[in-house]
C-alpha cells in the first residue's frame, strides 16, 4: 500500500462512490448549521418531500446575527428575528438539535462544535461557512458549503466532492513570547497569499504546530480558508484527545477508547508525498497587523505601510493602490503611529477562553485609551460563563470593556455591531475586506493580546512592549 | 438546476484581484431567506454611491454592460464567505458566466449548483479577452459548453477545462439531489460499514 497523507487517510475512509471522472460521493459525519445559510437549505427539503437523513449529526445553533446585547426580552429586527424564527421552525420540524439565543451552549457554531464535543478526529464535517476550516484543529476534514449543498447534506449525509491536493505547511522552531497563533497564521497567509492553498488541503505540522494549544490550533486552522485552501488539518494527539475527554457529545466508556486507538493512526506517513510544501521558520515571526484590505497584507507591527511600487506585478501594485485609499493610509508610515476607534475581541478565530485569558494578561491594572470604544463578545455562553468564573469578566469592565452576549458580531456586522464609515478597528476577527465590519469601516486583523494592546495605547502597538513593562513593574 | 449549453452575450471586464463576496453581495443582503431578487444588490459598495444612486463609473452602469451576460474578473474571484448569495446575486443580475484566472473552490461549487459556468483561463488569455470586453456592446462573447470554448468578438477560441461530471449535470440541468438519493444502497451499505467499524461516530446523547 502506497504512503498517505492524513488527508489521504480521512477522504479514502469517507468514499461512498466514485464517478468515472473521479467526483466522489463523501459521507458526512458532522453538519453544523445557522440561521443565515440554511433557511433556503430547509425549504427545497419541504418542496421536495424528503427529510433530514439522519437529524443526530446535525446541529444547529443562532450566531450570525443575533444581537450580542441582551436579548432576553427578544430581538428588535424583524429580518433578524425571522431567520432565527426561521432556524427554530426548522429544526423542530426535521427534528435537528438546535440551540436558541437563551441556551447557554449556544454561540459561533465553530467554537460549539469542539466545545460539545460535536467535532472529532477523523471526522468530516461539514458547515454552510466557510470558517468551517476550524475545525480541522482535530484532525476532521472540516470544509465550508453553499446552501445548495447543505441541502444536499441534509437529504443525503453526503457531498459530491473532487479530491483536492496535499499541501504541508511545516513550521519549524518555536513562536517567540507575546507571539501567538493568530501571528503565525497571519505570517503563513503573507507567504503563500490568499490563494496560495487553492485547490489543496493544508496540513500543518512541526514543532511550532505541536506545541499550539488546541485552541491555538483552531486558531491557526480557521484561517486556512483565508489562504485560499480547503481545509486545515492537524494530526491528532495527546493535546487533542486531552481537550476532547469528557465533553458533552465525544464519545464514553468502550466508545472512547477504540476512538483514541483508532485517532492514534491518523497521522500521515513518513515517505507520503505532498503537492507543495512551504517550510516556515518559527523563531523568525514577529506579532503581525494588517494593513490592506485581504488577509495577506499582513505585516510585522515593526514594519511599515508599503507603497504599490513595492509590488511586482501590475494587478498586485493596483490592488495595493485601492487598500490604501480605502485604508486612508499613506505608505511608509509606521504601523505603530495608527491610531484606532474601536477595538474588536470576539469570533470564531479568537473568541475562546484561551484568546481572553491573553487579553485579561494585558490589561490587568491598564485602562482603555478614553478616544477608544473596546468590545469583548464571548465565542460561547460556556466561554462567557468560564471568563466570568475565573475573574476574567470583571478586569476587562474594570479596564472599560464592553462585555457582550456571545455571537460573530462585529466579525461581519450582520447584527447592530458595525463600523461606522472612516471608523478604524483592531480586531481579532478573520476578514479584513472592504466594507466587511460596516460600510467603510477599516479592519485591521491582529491577534487578541495585540488587539488588547492597542485597546489600551489607543494606536497599534507592539505587544511585547506592554508585556516587559509589565514583567519588569 | 437549470441547463446551460451554450451563451451568447456581452461580457463585463472587472479585472480587480480577490474579489471577495462581501463585495459581490453585502452582509445586509443576507438576511433574506429567499433565493431570489438579490440582483440588485450585486456588487453593491461599487455599484451605488452612498446616496443610493448609481455609481456611473462602474462597469455594469455603464449602458454597454448593464445587460452583461458574462463577467471578466481577476485571479481568487470569489473568495471569502461561502454565502451562496454570492452566486444567486450574479445569476439575479442576468450574469450567467464569469472567466478568470482562478476561484475560490466554495464560489467555484456554488455557481455551478445554480446552473452557472466558471471558466478557468490563464492570466494572459484574460488579459486579451479584458482588452476586448472593453469594446462594449459590440464585443460579444459566445461560449459552447459541449466544445469547452470561449470565442472571442475576434473570432478566436480559447478552450477550457472542466471535469466530465460537473459539466454533464450542467449540460443537462440534473438535480445533483436526485442523483445522490438514487445511490441509497450504496450509502446505506457506507453507513452500516461505518457504524460496526467506527461505533463512536454516532453523537454520545450530550
Amino acid at each position: 500500500m502506497s504512503a498517505k497523507t492524513l488527508y489521504d487517510k480521512i477522504w479514502d475512509a469517507h468514499v461512498v462512490s466514485t464517478e468515472p471522472d473521479g467526483t466522489c460521493l463523501i459521507y458526512i459525519d458532522r453538519h453544523l448549521v445557522h440561521e443565515v445559510t440554511s433557511a433556503q437549505a430547509f425549504e427545497g427539503l419541504r418542496l421536495n418531500n424528503r427529510p433530514v437523513r439522519r437529524p443526530e449529526l446535525t446541529l444547529a445553533v443562532v450566531d450570525h446575527n443575533i444581537p450580542t446585547t441582551d436579548r432576553s426580552q427578544g430581538i428588535d429586527d424583524p429580518e433578524s428575528k425571522l431567520q432565527m424564527d426561521t432556524l427554530a421552525k426548522n429544526t423542530s420540524e426535521f427534528g435537528v438539535e438546535y440551540y436558541n439565543e437563551l441556551d447557554e451552549r449556544q454561540g459561533i457554531v465553530h467554537i460549539i462544535g469542539p466545545e460539545q464535543g460535536f467535532t472529532l478526529p477523523g471526522t468530516t464535517v461539514v458547515c454552510g461557512d466557510s470558517h468551517t476550516a476550524t475545525h480541522g484543529a482535530f484532525g476532521a476534514l472540516a470544509h465550508g458549503i453553499g446552501t445548495s449543498e447543505v441541502e444536499h447534506v441534509l437529504a443525503s449525509q453526503t457531498l459530491l466532492q473532487n479530491k483536492s491536493k496535499n499541501m504541508l505547511v511545516k513550521v519549524n522552531g518555536k513562536l517567540a513570547p507575546g507571539v501567538t497563533a493568530k501571528d503565525l497564521t497571519l505570517a503563513i497567509i503573507a507567504h503563500t497569499g490568499t490563494a496560495g492553498g487553492t485547490g489543496h488541503v493544508i496540513e500543518y505540522a512541526g514543532e511550532a504546530i505541536r506545541n499550539l494549544t488546541m485552541e491555538g490550533r483552531m486558531t491557526l486552522c480557521n484561517m486556512a480558508i483565508e489562504g485560499g485552501a480547503r481545509a486545515g488539518l492537524v494530526a491528532p494527539d495527546e493535546t487533542t484527545f486531552a481537550y476532547l475527554k469528557g465533553r458533552p457529545k465525544s464519545p464514553k466508556g468502550e466508545d472512547w477508547e477504540r476512538a483514541v486507538e483508532y485517532w492514534k493512526t491518523l497521522k500521515t506517513d513518513d515517505d507520503a508525498n505532498f503537492d507543495k510544501v512551504v517550510e516556515i521558520d518559527a523563531t523568525a515571526i514577529a506579532p503581525i497587523v494588517t494593513w490592506g484590505t485581504s488577509p495577506e497584507d499582513a505585516i510585522a507591527i515593526t514594519d511599515s505601510v508599503p507603497a504599490p511600487k513595492d509590488f511586482n506585478d501590475e494587478h498586485k501594485q493596483a490592488s495595493a493602490q485601492r487598500s490604501l485609499d480605502y485604508m486612508g493610509l499613506t505608505a511608509g508610515t509606521p504601523m505603530t503611529d495608527i491610531p484606532v476607534d474601536k477595538v474588536f475581541i470576539g469570533s470564531c478565530t479568537n473568541g475562546r477562553i484561551e484568546d481572553l485569558r491573553e487579553v485579561a494578561k494585558v490589561v490587568e491594572g491598564r485602562q482603555v485609551a478614553t478616544h477608544v470604544d473596546a468590545m469583548v463578545v464571548p465565542g460561547s455562553g460556556l466561554v462567557k460563563a468560564q471568563a466570568e468564573k475565573e475573574g476574567i469578566a470583571a478586569i476587562l469592565k474594570d479596564a472599560g470593556f464592553d462585555w457582550r452576549e456571545p455571537g460573530c458580531s462585529m466579525c461581519l456586522g450582520m447584527n447592530p455591531d458595525k463600523l461606522s464609515p472612516g471608523e478604524r478597528c483592531a480586531s481579532t476577527s478573520n476578514r479584513n475586506f472592504e466594507g466587511r465590519q460596516g460600510h467603510g469601516g477599516r479592519t485591521h486583523l491582529m491577534s487578541p493580546a495585540m488587539a488588547a494592546a492597542a485597546a489600551v495605547t489607543g494606536r497599534l502597538t507592539d505587544v511585547r512592549a506592554l508585556l516587559n513593562e509589565g514583567a519588569s513593574a | 438546476m437549470k441547463a446551460l449549453k451554450e451563451l451568447s452575450g456581452v461580457a463585463a471586464p472587472l479585472p480587480m484581484i480577490n474579489v471577495d463576496t462581501d463585495m459581490i453581495i453585502p452582509k445586509q443582503y443576507l438576511k433574506t431567506i429567499e433565493r431570489t431578487g438579490l440582483g440588485k444588490g450585486l456588487f453593491h459598495s461599487m455599484r451605488y454611491n452612498d446616496d443610493g444612486s448609481d455609481n456611473p463609473d462602474f462597469v455594469l452602469n455603464k449602458e454597454a454592460y448593464r445587460d452583461s451576460k458574462i463577467l471578466i474578473a481577476g485571479d481568487n474571484f470569489g473568495c471569502g464567505s461561502s454565502r451562496e448569495h454570492a452566486a444567486w446575486a450574479i445569476d439575479d443580475f442576468g450574469i450567467r458566466c464569469v472567466i478568470a484566472p482562478s476561484f475560490s473552490d466554495i464560489f467555484y461549487n456554488n455557481a455551478f449548483k445554480n446552473g452557472m459556468l466558471l471558466i478557468r483561463l490563464p492570466q494572459e488569455q484574460i488579459d486579451e479577452l479584458t482588452k476586448q470586453a472593453e469594446f462594449g456592446s459590440n464585443a460579444v462573447f459566445n461560449i459552447d459548453l459541449e466544445n469547452q470554448l470561449v470565442i472571442a468578438p475576434d473570432g478566436s477560441e480559447h478552450q477550457f477545462e472542466i471535469d466530465e461530471f460537473r459539466k454533464h449535470c450542467l449540460l443537462h440541468g440534473l438535480d445533483e439531489i436526485a442523483l445522490t438519493l438514487e445511490k441509497e444502497t450504496a450509502i446505506s451499505s457506507y453507513e452500516s460499514d461505518a457504524s460496526s467499524s467506527r461505533s463512536w461516530l454516532t453523537p454520545a446523547a450530550g
